[in-house]
């Protein structure tokens, strides 16, 4: 029953993404189509933590940055190739998120979230400061992602690569939801006592959702620092990650396409809404109040249940 | 066989004595009461063998093994589970789920395989959903097998929370105030639920206010008051002891 719920769902994502670029009339478009990718990549990580296992993280853009930035600095100043790189920055973020999941996950709802805030500040503070090697506020270039001799280039390459990724995230993401480890996450969502009594190991659970979704946000943070022309310390800073906070809960806790949904939309949002030039930023914050209030269970969830009272 | 040990168990909560001194133990194959007046440390007492808490003072050995201070999920692993006065349902989960987590750990629950969707995930989710619906309608909730938890009443998620904590296989079954809260009807019910439990060879400890059910279907009965054991016996040895009657009822021991 949920298996084949998770293939139609992943096939209409396919076909989305194959079609888009086709009705996509300029790069400008694509420009934004990839950044929306990298966005719900992060998302559909963070949704696992926050919409799933109940944790909030208001750090997560940090993750995302140390990852950026490993790969900027591991190729630029060392010369590492870049799939390497990627790869030790995730193996990097990873550990940290292990060193410090255990004595964060520890508290809960404002408590945490003011701990993650911490970390996520802590990492912008290192990344603008330490300018000989991260290039301090100006930022620094990483340069094209290339992988035996073949080189990464121009926004429609890049689109299906994001594309790839992005569907085997959620592939990833919705096969662990449904399975012992999905159910363990949201259990202790659910009620942690009453998962621990039936063996749950809560504190195990909590580390692992907060090291996987850390390292998503930074594998893509990785491939970030490469897709843009320069690299600077906003992309891990407080302010991003509220924007990835509001993108899960927009889009729909608890609900992976949910996550990509509000990604997608509230990357796009903004470049619609330049059309209104100073009240932009009035009209988004607007939007968002609206959504919040009419649909507090986010987008997709609202609208999915809307639809299946309506059937027959 | 002794299945629970209990020796000079205490407990402090910032100077007060919610349980002091207690020793008892507990048979397999019993079903074993605990009453005493309001604030007696029934509770406290549950918390403190099923790992809840930590106590101040004391052992507590189950199965052969000394378990006093561990966590809740390594004493599930040894066949320890429980239910709860205030209901701990994952309300943001399906009936059906709720039971499948309770069978977590007799489940290949490896990261990397359920990540994949490897076939033997596959296999134990459906493996698991059968047991799920085979412990519903033990405890009589076959008209829920695909209902969310949120929707289902009151009664209901009682016996919800039983066939959770069943599908972990416990030796031993904590039950604390199944009854509270239901009306006379579902009450027998739980009872006959409870009885079909101890039946089934688990070893039911509970928790319960419902002095009729109490009398009805114990083996054994633990009276506390103020966190020290009053008195202790069959239901007929408790029933005709002056002391748990002045206790329940007021008045001075004669």
């Amino acid at each position: 029953m949920a298996s084949t719920s998770r293939w139609a769902g992943l096939g209409a994502l396919a076909v989305f993404l194959a079609v888009l670029p086709q009705v996509l009339p300029n790069n400008y478009y694509v420009d934004v189509a990839v950044l929306a990718g990298f966005n719900a990549i992060v998302c559909v990580g963070l949704n696992l933590l926050i919409g799933y296992a109940g944790q909030i993280s208001l750090g997560h853009a940090g993750f995302f940055g140390l990852g950026a930035y490993s790969s900027a600095i591991l190729v630029t100043h060392y010369g590492w190739p870049p799939l390497a790189a990627l790869l030790a920055g995730a193996l990097l973020v990873g550990l940290l998120a292990f060193a410090i999941a255990r004595p964060i996950l520890k508290l809960k709802g404002h408590y945490l979230a003011m701990a993650t805030l911490g970390i996520g500040i802590i990492i912008s503070i290192v990344l603008n400061t330490e300018a000989q090697i991260t290039g301090g506020p100006d930022g620094i270039a990483a340069g094209n992602f290339s992988l035996g001799g073949f080189e990464l280039k121009g926004e429609r390459a890049w689109y299906w690569v994001i594309a790839g990724l992005l569907l085997v995230t959620v592939w990833l993401a919705t096969n662990l939801v449904d399975s012992p480890v999905g159910r363990a996450l949201r259990a202790l969502h659910g009620s942690e006592v009453g998962a621990e009594v039936v063996g749950v190991d809560t504190t195990r659970y909590k580390v692992l959702v907060f090291v996987v979704s850390a390292v998503i946000a930074s594998i893509a943070g990785s491939l970030f620092a490469h897709y843009t022309s320069q690299l600077t310390p906003t992309k891990a800073d407080f302010f991003k990650s509220i924007e990835l906070v509001t993108m899960v809960v927009f889009g729909g806790m608890a609900s992976t396409f949910g996550a990509l949904v509000g990604a997608a939309f509230l990357t796009m949002l903004p470049q619609v809404l330049t059309v209104f030039e100073d009240y932009e930023p009035i009209i988004l914050g607007g939007i968002m109040m609206g959504t919040m209030i009419f649909m507090p269970r986010g987008l997709v969830p609202t609208i999915s249940a809307f639809l299946t009272r309506r059937r027959p | 066989m002794t299945l629970l040990s209990v020796e000079k168990l205490g407990k402090e909560f910032g100077g007060v004595h919610a349980v002091s001194d207690l020793s008892f133990t507990i048979k397999s194959g019993t079903i074993h009461s605990i009453i005493g007046p309001n604030g007696a440390g029934k509770t406290t007492l549950f918390n403190l063998i099923t790992g809840i808490y930590t106590p101040s003072s004391g052992r507590i050995r189950f199965d052969g093994k000394e378990i006093a201070g561990r966590a809740p999920f390594e004493l599930a692993q040894w066949g320890m589970s429980r239910t709860f006065q205030n209901l701990q349902i994952f309300f943001n989960m399906s009936a059906m789920e709720n039971v499948m987590v309770g069978h977590h750990l007799h489940l290949d629950r490896r990261f990397l395989p359920s990540l994949l969707r490897l076939p033997g995930i596959a296999r134990g989710d459906e493996k698991a959903r059968e047991i799920s619906a085979e412990l519903m309608r033990f405890v009589g909730l076959e008209a829920y097998v695909k209902a969310d938890a949120q929707s289902m009443p009151y009664g209901a998620l009682k016996r919800l929370e039983i066939a959770r904590a069943l599908a972990s296989k416990p030796k031993l079954l904590l039950l604390d105030e199944p009854a509270a809260g239901l009306n006379a009807t579902e009450s027998r019910e739980i009872d006959e639920v409870i009885e079909k439990v101890a039946q089934s060879g688990v070893t039911v400890v509970l928790v319960e206010h419902d002095m009729k059910m109490v009398m009805g279907i114990s083996d054994h009965i633990l009276v506390l008051d103020y966190g020290r054991k009053l008195a202790e016996g069959t239901p007929d040895e408790v029933r005709n002891n002056p002391v748990v009657v002045a206790a329940y009822l007021g008045g001075g021991v004669p």
